[in-house]
């Protein structure tokens, strides 16, 4: 997936390392661990770059082909950091349907940026998403945890200056 | 004891709308006035008229609030709870009538309803189980291990028709009688919980408001099949779902609802939770239970079904949300309660989750028989804005459009599929004549062609060059020959995929151009969207007997296309357009139009 920003050198702490290993260590030996390790790890270091793949392998043993086939086939794993703000935009048909793509081109065209990617400063990352269960309030988009509904593309400028 | 209850929507849709500072606020201000002894707050589940959330229901009396805000809380509370005074202007329209207040269950949103699955869901507080015990919960498991031997279990399911809620509507109890034949040392129970069909979230409101009756059906499955292990497979994308789980699975074994000798039976049985990852195809039965294993989620051939080989190679049944919402009830009414709701073929009660262009966007329970235009016109309140119903689309990327001329259809799952769609997981989204069939059609193949997981070529390979045929079209650069092709490639894929993605994948095509092919041919022989939505067929243009010359269309056209001195009319350079539209929700004289 392109990103705009350069490959961010991996920065992983001592401290992040240890708790990787002490979830490791909890969870080696339940039946199919691996994506739990996985999702673990990707909330210590906020992405799976492949550093932190071959320490997973390493202490786990599982290859790490089947670590990095795990990783690129779910999208929820990123390989690429993310943005300090990650903007989700519902895609689901309801919000399709009610106007999501204006809002989603909106977006692409404030922020230079299209789906997957992150801008040059690293503040903001833009992806699209299927239904997050809101289609009550469609269209729907997501900044990190706030949810931001009836939306209409004069709305974005306002939303994303509270974010500078 | 309490004199007042409020309770505070905490679904994802009231959440989305602020209800959790809402209940916040509620306590501080009921704090203030010195009312923490008199009334309490509980945050529940879903009551499904989402479209109108924040909401807030106020007991002894059922005081229906909607689109509450923190500003209006003192009010409520000085008011209403502190003087007795229904504050008005926040009430449910609905429920205002000349002769006073109605009841919530008597509007029209509500009174064609049956609630089984989502019976507890907006009424108890899901984090609480004693408050699913003080609805008769867990009675049906204390049922079934101290009265019933696991084949009556079995029987009553077969006799009571209920067929699964996910979408294929496999009969339930034929599925747990095959799993209970397979001699194993290990079984396993599976919740799909991986709802992935967007628009649809029936699912997610079950295990946000009710999570104890999906814990409850899995143990009385366990008991059925002589399975000690669950594994609830969820959407990571549902944060609020999850921790209600992880709670109510806390909650339960605290109490020797789930672990070991339940009800001093000697049944033993445990469930853990999974996070899905965001692969749409994990819904499928086979590749949900390879995510399971710590793989990618691919599926596999069946034989063997997972009743014969499944999770980690041995028995397992898999069952949805909704279908095990349905189970406790079935036990504890009887089969014969519950067969007596629905259709000849389809018993019970149908989850739908309305959505797209209708005034009351929500969930739904209907009895199953229920027509389109009931839940459509009756229930969903209609199309906004006064335009003309044109399809309703089930079944999501599996399922199809359905047309004006079925609206009469009652709704089950061999009705939806002899017209072409399905029943799927109970997403309903209403389209009215400003969407383009093409274009939605293209919605759904862009949504499974990023979804195929790439395992066998007809389902990655075949829905690829639909997409791209669907595009040509939407393009205006497509020949009569081109849709040939199209409908070869449907039926060819159809036939030749491994799973189920790839096998109705299709559809949406195929009913589109069953019922609305004279769009797909104004595309290719007059290069014309009928619905104004496909950009590259459409120009926007000024009427100049109706532009005042105001400049506000020049000035917000973000590429200078349009050209005009003040006062008089403007001109759009069709060159320069970028077709964003801009102008046209600008112009305040409705100048501005599409062609």
């Amino acid at each position: 997936m392109a990103c705009k920003k350069e490959r961010v050198p991996f920065s992983g702490t001592p401290e992040q390392e240890a708790a990787l290993k002490k979830v490791i260590a909890e969870l080696k030996d339940t039946k199919g661990a691996l994506m739990p390790i996985m999702q673990q790890a990707q909330e210590i270091y906020g992405y799976l770059p492949i550093e932190v793949q071959t320490m997973i392998s390493d202490e786990t043993g599982i290859p790490l082909e089947k670590i990095y086939g795990v990783s690129t086939f779910y999208s929820q794993f990123a390989l690429q950091p993310k943005g300090k703000y990650q903007i989700s935009v519902c895609l689901g048909t309801a919000c399709y349907v009610k106007g999501s793509g204006a809002i989603f081109s909106k977006l692409e065209e404030l922020l230079g940026i299209t789906n997957g990617e992150c801008t040059p400063d690293g503040r903001f990352s833009l992806d699209s998403c299927r239904c997050v269960g809101a289609c009550g309030l469609a269209p729907v988009m997501m900044i990190n945890d706030e949810v931001y509904g009836r939306l209409v593309p004069d709305d974005i400028p306002g939303i994303l200056a509270k974010y500078k | 004891m309490y004199r007042s209850h409020v309770l505070v929507c905490g679904g994802t849709g009231c959440t989305s709308s602020g209800s959790q500072q809402i209940m916040e606020t509620l306590k501080t201000e009921i704090e203030k006035n010195g009312l923490s002894e008199e009334v309490s707050v509980i945050q529940t589940g879903c009551h499904g008229l989402c479209a109108l959330g924040p909401i807030m229901i106020i007991y002894p009396d059922a005081t229906f609030y909607s689109m509450v805000k923190v500003e209006d809380i003192p009010e409520i509370v000085a008011e209403h709870l502190l003087k007795g005074r229904v504050v008005t202007r926040l009430l449910y329209k609905e429920t205002v009538t000349p002769a006073g207040v109605k009841a919530l269950i008597d509007t029209d949103f509500y009174k064609k309803q049956h609630r089984i699955a989502l019976r507890n869901c907006g009424i108890i507080n899901p984090e609480v189980i004693e408050e699913y015990i003080g609805t008769g919960g867990y009675e049906a498991l204390g049922k079934v291990l101290t009265e019933m031997t696991p084949d009556d279990v079995i029987q009553c399911l077969l006799d009571s028709g209920l067929r699964g809620r996910g979408g294929g509507g496999f009969p339930t109890g034929l599925k747990w009688k095959l799993a209970k034949q397979n001699d194993a040392d290990q079984k396993y129970v599976c919740c799909n919980a991986d709802e992935g069909d967007p628009g649809a979230f029936m699912d997610r409101s079950i295990l946000e408001g009710d999570p104890h009756a999906v814990l409850e059906a899995m143990a009385i499955a366990g008991y059925a099949i002589g399975a000690s292990q669950g594994y609830i497979y969820v959407r990571a994308e549902y944060p609020i779902a999850v921790e209600r789980l992880k709670i109510a699975i806390g909650q339960a074994r605290e109490m020797g609802l789930l672990g070991k000798d339940i009800f001093s039976s000697g049944f033993d049985f445990d469930i853990d939770l999974r996070l899905g990852a965001g692969a749409f195809v994990c819904g499928e039965e086979t590749a949900l239970m390879t995510s399971i294993e710590g793989n990618r989620g691919e599926p596999r051939p069946r034989p063997p079904f997972p009743a014969q080989k499944g999770l980690f190679g041995k028995p397992t049944i898999l069952n949805n949300v909704e279908t095990y919402a349905n189970i406790p009830q079935i036990i504890l009414n009887g089969a014969a309660w519950f067969a007596s709701m629905g259709t000849e073929k389809s018993k019970g009660t149908k989850v739908f989750a309305l959505g797209g262009k209708i005034h009351n966007t929500g969930l739904v329970e209907i009895p199953m028989g229920t027509t389109l235009r009931e839940v459509i016109e009756e229930i969903g309140g209609g199309i906004p804005n006064g335009k003309k119903f044109k399809a309703a689309q089930t079944g999501g990327p599996s399922g199809g459009c359905i047309p004006a001329e079925h609206f009469d259809i009652p709704i089950d799952y061999d009705n939806l599929i002899s017209i072409g769609s399905m029943m799927g997981s109970g997403g309903l989204i209403v389209m009215d004549e400003t969407d383009c069939m093409v274009d939605i059609a293209k919605f759904f193949l862009e949504f499974t062609v990023e979804e195929s997981c790439g395992k066998c070529t007809p389902c990655r390979v075949g829905t690829k060059r639909m997409l791209e045929i669907l595009t040509k079209i939407t393009k205006g650069q497509a020949a009569m020959e081109d849709l040939d092709k199209l409908e070869e490639l449907c039926y060819y894929i159809k036939e030749n995929s491994l799973c189920g993605l790839g096998q109705t994948a299709p559809n949406p095509v195929l009913s589109t151009l069953r019922y609305f092919r004279d769009e797909y041919e104004a595309h290719i022989k007059e290069k014309r969207c009928p619905a104004g939505v496909c950009k590259a067929l459409l120009s926007y243009r000024i009427d100049a007997d109706k532009c005042r010359g105001c400049t506000l269309c020049a000035r917000n056209c973000p590429n200078n296309a349009i050209s005009g001195t003040v006062r008089n009319p403007h001109v759009i350079d069709q060159d320069k357009c970028i077709k964003c539209g801009a102008c046209m929700e600008k112009c305040k004289f409705g100048a501005i139009y599409k062609k």
